[in-house]
């Protein structure tokens, strides 16, 4: 029996879409059987992160409405051995499926796949309440600013309150330069503030932007920082002890010399 | 942490900020939170004084950089001994 993981955030625009598109790729590439699941409907996004708009027929709302079984909806990944994608609806709205049937959606797919991870909308309504539904755990994505570690806080309060064990944290978009200077939160100031577990770090990287324009989630390929890094949480995931990588903690003035002279 | 021309540090203000938004935000969010929170401090409280009139206030007040729990309690009179006097 797989495991089922929502994905989340409170805040929009933070990568929720682009974690889940590249977890399912690395969690792939690592042998094990994935199933990204879009649970944001009316905003479809997730197919064409991942380069599979074209080859949607079926979506999650034709499936609990009896119009498909599951397995037609599923989009194999042509790419990637393991990997398959169940659109959301782009033309119906969030109370088209209501948290029993998604509970139900994810429990059939568990019993094919090693991992299913859900992609949630952002806000806290009723998009919200279907994607943690059937959920065994969490991972909340929060960027280094106010207000996504704020509604990351709220989040991590509504997934206790509906008994979802202890989520954990990916930092998204971390700019390390900045984090030096003091111009951003660091890693441990945000776990400090939220207490809880880190599951990953994601430098900011173009690459993210020049792979979503073509469709192909950066872990696909070797040489991006933050496919490096989505390959390290989802090693974690499967509960390997990988090391994090250093981002940016002040190194003092001694830091800064050996910096300068190029040997850091 | 002040920086090259005296300022604070943006990293230690977004800090500061995120740590006074979520007490207020964890606070209005949990209600049970600061009723559990006045019990305990009412419990322990009349075991050194005793409490006169209903008016027991609890609250969270924002304070220049800080949050402060700020608690008013009228008092009737102050116990003589304390916790292990229980007169």
């Amino acid at each position: 029996m797989g495991e089922v993981i929502v994905i989340t955030s409170g805040k929009g625009g933070v990568g929720k879409t682009t974690t889940t598109a590249n977890l399912g790729v690395a969690l792939a590439q690592l042998g094990l059987k994935t199933c990204l699941v879009d649970a944001d409907i009316g905003l479809r996004n997730l197919d064409v992160v991942l380069g599979l708009e074209n080859r949607i027929v079926y979506d999650l709302v034709d499936v609990v409405e009896g119009f498909c079984r599951l397995r037609q909806a599923l989009i194999r990944d042509k790419r990637l051995e393991g990997l398959s994608l169940l659109p959301a609806a782009q033309t119906k709205d969030k109370t088209s499926v209501t948290p029993e049937q998604m509970r139900g959606v994810t429990e059939e797919l568990r019993a094919e796949f090693d991992y299913v991870l859900v992609d949630s909308p952002a806000g806290i309504e009723q998009g919200f309440k279907n994607a943690i539904a059937g959920a065994d755990h969490a991972l909340i994505v929060a960027t280094p600013e106010v207000a996504s570690v704020r509604d990351a806080d709220r989040i991590i309060g509504l997934l206790e309150a509906a008994e979802i064990p202890p989520a954990r944290l990916i930092v998204n978009r971390l700019r390390p330069g900045m984090v030096r200077k003091g111009d951003m939160m660091s890693v441990d100031d945000i776990v400090d503030i939220l207490a809880i577990d880190l599951i990953g770090v994601v430098p900011e990287d173009e690459q993210i932007v020049v792979t979503t324009n073509r469709g192909e989630p950066a872990a696909l390929s070797q040489g991006s920082r933050a496919g490096e890094a989505y390959r390290a949480v989802a090693r974690r995931i499967r509960g390997e002890e990988v090391p994090f990588a250093e981002f940016g903690e002040p190194a003092g003035l001694f830091g800064r010399l050996r910096r300068m002279f190029g040997q850091a | 942490m002040l920086n090259f021309f005296g300022r604070n540090q943006s990293r230690d203000v977004a800090k500061n900020r995120l740590r006074n938004v979520l007490a207020h935000d964890r606070a209005d969010t949990s209600p049970e939170f600061m009723e559990h929170l006045r019990e305990d401090v009412m419990r322990i409280v009349s075991e050194y004084v005793e409490v006169g009139g209903q008016g027991v206030d609890l609250h969270l007040q924002s304070v220049e950089d800080h949050v402060a729990l700020v608690a008013n309690i009228p008092v009737k009179q102050l116990r003589r001994r304390g916790r292990s006097g229980n007169n």
